[in-house]
């Protein structure tokens, strides 16, 4: 019912800010869906404009990236995406890593996504503390979290300057009920064995919600885009969705 | 099929009557629930009312929105966020555009084709006759259903008013531009939200301004402490106050912004807050004090140059804008299928399904106290719901129907109005989003 009556954006509707959306867009544009990719609320739309837009616009995917406002809350979050996402020509896949993977399974419940992938999704409220609470007692227990090189990077990475574009704000309170995602779109769940953020449980239990399994890259750390190893997740979304959207057509 | 070799057997196709808002929406939503879809649309483009480029189109130059952005949007496409509060009917326009592209809807869509007859051929399928509305010859179809979406505002209902007129006499509909009220003497009647706004343009543009309602309304205000007046309004509904409580608000309300407009000369309304459909216009009192606008009762009869009132008086207007609404028409159904026998009025459970004919459905023929626009879309999921229900569960179907149809007519329909046509498809939001929630339910999915 609350589906129907909607008396939070009726009454006190929020307030609209200047987004910043990063774009690498396909010449030409046909064929594929458009990609909006959507970070957690410390990072950026850059920390996809490093390898993963580019990437997926050189296989034919026009691909953005939205960077979160500054401290929102979960429902102004979900008004973001799901406006960028009506902004688009056509009808977007939805792309969430970390807490922006749960903004977009509450963004599912409102847009009829083309397809969606949560990428090491903060869904599980007890599951993902408790690993921070073992990988990063200190950082975690601030007012607003922290997440350290260890949890968040393999070796390799120039973690020193990620770490320093990183805006740390508060923690988004996960609701209990998943929304049902409008229109039943495609859902995969992606992530890696080796994530000190998500525990391998957490992904087992989200992908299971939508009636699947987790694709899994060992090896990987939490943030899969920015890793040494950036282009096999994004080359195994991209290959999964080229069969979905051949499958639905 | 060999017996009937010049009908076009389109199987489990549905046959979708309009692309505007409520016809797009119903593309959609049959479409994601797994539906081939043939719309026909007898204008070359969608939009339908909210284009101003159709010949039927009842916008005029200024036409803004009377219901504010949040609560008039798809549920599921919001409207840009950076939008005003209350749109102008071009960015409504540009909005159903944008909707149609992003969800591919185009190509399902023939454009200049008229729905000619739709006749239902036994165990629920239809024979649409179509026809290019440049003429040419017609072409039968068979369809699994057929969903009318053919809006309620385009057919002009005109009074009857005795007598002969020497000067012009239009209907609101003709009116499109403040240029065709400058520096005449312009009498407008009708006090419904159109009727109003027009009296105000006249009263920026034409020289004498005569506004003749039948009875008094609540005239609210566009804004109530900086806010939407009908964002303010679901706050109630959002705490649920009682019917009694919310009148007395909303009487409270009034004296406070609109104020008592008797002193002008308006009638006071003879029926309680709520009970009529919400008039919102925060500039008609304005003119009103500044003697812009002269307030008049109802219309008796023309006499050559000058106009009777029913209070004996004569005034001389040398232009009449009649403001009294639309008619809903289906020509294309026989009266019998959605019960329009009689007086025209469709009989329809929740204004949407046809009684007898659980194939045929109607969407967006509501006159709700908020936008349509999100009505019209849960109406539509409803009827894909139901429809696909009916495919792959017939016996779970026939439950719901059995049940649906022991659900009464006041559940859903606010019967508490003025018994008018204008009332016809009066529903409150809340109420009938209710309803339709409840229908959604007893429909979903065993998992």
């Amino acid at each position: 019912m609350t589906d129907l009556l909607r008396f939070d954006d009726w009454t006190s509707p929020v307030p609209p800010v200047e987004r910043e959306v990063l774009s690498r867009l396909v010449e030409g544009e046909d064929g594929q869906p458009p990609l909006l990719f959507v970070p957690g609320p410390g990072l950026g739309a850059w920390a996809f404009a490093e390898h993963w837009l580019a990437h997926a616009a050189g296989r034919g995917f026009p691909a953005h990236a939205l960077t979160p406002r500054a401290d929102g809350g979960l429902r102004a979050h979900v008004h973001d995406v799901v406006q960028t996402a009506a902004s688009l020509p056509r009808q977007a896949v939805l792309i969430g890593h970390g807490a922006g993977a749960l903004v977009v399974s509450r963004a599912l419940g409102r847009y009829p996504a083309r397809a969606a992938v949560l990428v090491a999704p903060v869904m599980d409220r007890w599951a993902t503390l408790g690993a921070a609470l073992k990988a990063n007692p200190f950082g975690t227990l601030r007012s607003r979290p922290r997440l350290n090189r260890k949890q968040l990077f393999s070796d390799g990475v120039d973690a020193e300057a990620y770490l320093a574009r990183m805006a740390f704000s508060r923690r988004l309170t996960v609701p209990k009920e998943t929304p049902r995602p409008v229109g039943r779109p495609p859902v995969l769940v992606v992530g890696s064995p080796d994530d000190r953020v998500v525990p391998r449980k957490s992904l087992d239990r989200v992908a299971t919600h939508y009636g699947g399994a987790p694709l899994l890259f060992p090896g990987m750390a939490h943030a899969l885009m920015l890793d040494t190893g950036w282009p096999e997740p994004i080359d195994a979304i991209l290959d999964w969705l080229t069969k979905e959207l051949s499958a639905g057509s | 099929m060999h017996d009937t070799p010049d009908i076009a057997d389109r199987r489990d196709a549905v046959c979708v009557i309009g692309a505007g808002a409520s016809g797009l929406a119903t593309i959609k939503n049959l479409r994601e629930h797994g539906f081939a879809v043939d719309c026909y649309e007898r204008e070359t483009s969608v939009g339908g009312a909210w284009n101003w480029r159709h010949d039927r189109s009842p916008v005029y130059a200024n036409t803004h929105l009377i219901s504010s952005r949040p609560l008039t949007e798809f549920p599921d496409f919001p409207m840009p966020d950076n939008w005003p509060d209350y749109p102008h009917h071009s960015q409504l326009l540009s909005y159903l555009e944008r909707y149609a592209k992003h969800f591919g809807l185009g190509e399902h869509i023939w454009f200049g084709t008229e729905v000619v007859s739709a006749v239902p051929v036994g165990d629920g399928r239809w024979d649409v006759t179509t026809r290019s509305t440049g003429g040419g010859s017609s072409r039968v179809q068979r369809y699994a259903a057929v969903i009318a979406a053919n809006g309620h505002n385009w057919s002009p209902a005109k009074p009857d008013i005795p007598g002969d007129f020497k000067g012009q006499v239009i209907h609101s509909a003709q009116y499109k531009d403040p240029a065709q009220l400058r520096n005449r003497k312009v009498l407008v009647i009708g006090g419904g939200n159109t009727g109003c706004d027009i009296a105000v343009e006249a009263a920026q543009q034409a020289t004498t301004v005569w506004h003749s309602t039948r009875r008094g309304y609540w005239y609210a205000p566009k804004y109530i402490a900086g806010r939407p007046a009908d964002q303010v309004n679901d706050r109630l509904l959002k705490w649920r106050l009682p019917l009694k409580m919310r009148q007395w608000i909303y009487r409270r309300t009034l004296a406070l912004t609109t104020g008592d407009l008797s002193r002008y000369g308006l009638p006071a309304p003879d029926h309680r807050p709520y009970e009529s459909h919400p008039i919102v216009n925060s500039q008609l009192p304005y003119y009103l004090g500044h003697g812009r606008i002269k307030p008049v009762p109802d219309v008796t009869r023309f006499a050559g140059g000058r106009v009777e009132l029913a209070d004996g008086r004569g005034i001389d207007p040398d232009l009449v804008i009649t403001a009294t609404g639309y008619a809903p028409r289906f020509e294309f159904l026989g009266p019998e299928l959605i019960g329009t026998e009689g007086d025209g009025r469709p009989d329809l459970h929740l204004h949407a399904f046809a009684r007898k004919h659980p194939t045929l459905a109607v969407v967006g023929l509501l006159q709700p106290d908020a936008g349509l626009l999100p009505l019209a879309h849960w109406q539509s999921v409803a009827v894909a719901r139901w429809l696909q229900l009916r495919r792959e569960d017939p016996v779970r179907a026939a439950a719901v129907q059995q049940k649906e149809s022991a659900r009464p007519v006041s559940s859903w329909s606010r019967r508490q109005v003025v018994d008018t046509r204008r009332h016809w498809f009066e529903v409150d939001h809340i109420a009938y989003l209710k309803s339709v929630g409840e229908l959604l339910h007893e429909m979903e999915p065993a998992t």
